[in-house]
């Protein structure tokens, strides 16, 4: 036990930046492309699905149960080797994860979004609608910001989940902690000190997240 | 001011083949000024015919006649005609996360009527008439439902409609709370508005109704002044039923 300890000193002594330079860097940039681009997605899809145009919404479910339906890695596989091909421009390894990552994040966060519009009360749509609102209007001012609130807390899971989820790059090599954790543990062979170190830094980033996000929800009930 | 020429609507159900007929071609003829009350059994067809006026439920044939034009016609703007029916709801469907300023002023200003702050000013009036000039600045999650209600009455009212639609105002109230919203509407009534109104409170209806209907199958299956209607009822189930209701 104490040649354990001894051993994670002297790894994150000697290797601590690129757990925490460039693994905690890279990880929270691909995170951070995925929440984002992803939730823009999500958005779009989600009012794709509630869309009047009815072909839409079937294709639409189409491309989000093949995405629930399949492994993410597969999915990154498939983004690694095809994406490069498909865009014009120059993609990096990194890009081209990133891209996967995104499209199976938008559609998460578009079925999270669509239960938190559904789950506002039709009453609200139908009294805004009444006093002549379009639907445009009634969306934005009415059922949105009301949604939201029941958004929020699924939504942090979810940003938690890409948080993990991240992790599946680094059979890619794009940079991130857990690559970090391949680097060091091939140059030390100290399996277990580098897994029990990348395990810490994977918990607190995702305890803090959880921890703000809480704070952040309190603070929108307060509001009622 | 507004007629309806035929009127059918039928629900799907789920697990049902057969799809629940609401509405079995309602005409009726609502005049400017008049204040018209609906009665009858629920399932009648009341509130489905009260939520045809304004096209929250799209008739499936039939014509409905909004001040000469027809809205049932696919390419009017709905959303203009609206703007002068106000409607209160059963659950008074006020917006939770807006003060009760912003509950009143939000559709005169997004639909261009008013700038803010003349909204803002008809607003502070319009909650002095209903006693909730204190509350404007607090979130209806604080109001009593007696309060939500006129709340709701007079934010339809701040887009100065030309007709008021009541779905049963007072159903799911304390009854306690239910004095107070009748009055409101009593007040409104009385300064000339057209209004139509779906109630269960008969006493009411007969006293502020100019025209009763009562709604029984999915028809009109009788239509008359107040003291016609509950006094010397002629149809057999307009009988019944308020033989079973007190008022």
């Amino acid at each position: 036990m104490g040649e354990y300890f001894s051993n994670i000193v002297m790894i994150l002594s000697k290797y601590w930046q690129v757990f925490l330079v460039t693994g905690l860097k890279n990880t929270l940039v691909l995170a951070a492309i995925t929440v984002f681009f992803g939730a823009i997605l999500g958005v779009l899809i989600c009012l794709g699905r509630m869309s009047r145009f009815k072909p839409l919404n079937w294709v639409l479910v189409a491309i989000v149960e093949v995405i629930r339906g399949t492994p993410m890695l597969l999915q990154l596989y498939i983004g690694y080797f095809i994406v490069p091909k498909i865009l014009p421009i120059a993609v990096s390894d990194f890009m081209a994860v990133a891209v996967a990552l995104c499209i199976n994040s938008g559609c998460y966060q578009s079925e999270v979004f669509r239960s938190g519009i559904q789950a506002v009360d039709r009453g609200q749509t139908e009294a805004a609608r009444s006093l002549g609102l379009s639907r445009r209007q009634t969306m934005s001012r009415i059922v949105l910001p009301q949604a939201i609130k029941n958004i929020l807390p699924a939504l942090g899971n979810e940003f938690i989940m890409i948080i993990k989820d991240t992790s599946l790059a680094s059979t890619f090599f794009v940079g991130e902690i857990m690559t970090s954790y391949l680097l060091v543990k091939g140059k030390t062979y100290l399996t277990m000190e580098c897994l029990m170190i990348t395990g810490a830094i994977y918990f607190i980033l995702c305890f803090v997240l959880s921890k703000l996000l809480g704070t952040f929800e309190r603070r929108l009930k307060a509001h009622d | 001011m507004i007629k309806t020429v035929d009127l059918h609507k039928s629900f799907k159900i789920a697990g049902q083949a057969e799809p629940l007929h609401v509405l079995k071609g309602v005409s009726e003829h609502i005049k400017k000024g008049e204040v018209v009350s609906i009665i009858g059994p629920s399932g009648g067809g009341k509130s489905t015919f009260l939520r045809c006026l304004n096209m929250l439920e799209i008739p499936e044939s039939g014509q409905i006649f909004f001040e000469g034009v027809e809205i049932t016609d696919k390419k009017i703007d709905i959303n203009l005609h609206r703007q002068k029916m106000g409607m209160v709801f059963q659950h008074f469907n006020v917006f939770p996360h807006l003060s009760v300023k912003e509950n009143i002023t939000l559709a005169p200003v997004l639909t261009k009527k008013k700038s803010q702050a003349e909204a803002d000013e008809i607003a502070m009036a319009l909650l002095e008439r209903v006693g909730l000039q204190d509350k404007a600045e607090e979130h209806p999650g604080r109001l009593s439902g007696g309060q939500k209600q006129r709340l709701a009455i007079v934010r339809a009212l701040a887009m100065e409609p030309d007709v008021m639609l009541f779905d049963e105002p007072t159903s799911a109230l304390d009854p306690e709370m239910v004095g107070e919203v009748l009055d409101v509407i009593k007040g409104l009534v009385k300064s000339g508005m057209t209004s139509v109104i779906v109630t269960h409170e008969m006493g009411f209806a007969k006293e502020v109704s100019d025209r009763v209907l009562f709604m029984d199958g999915g028809v009109i299956a009788e239509s008359g002044t107040p003291s016609d209607v509950f006094n010397t009822p002629q149809n057999p189930r307009t009988k019944e039923f308020l033989s079973k209701v007190l008022y």
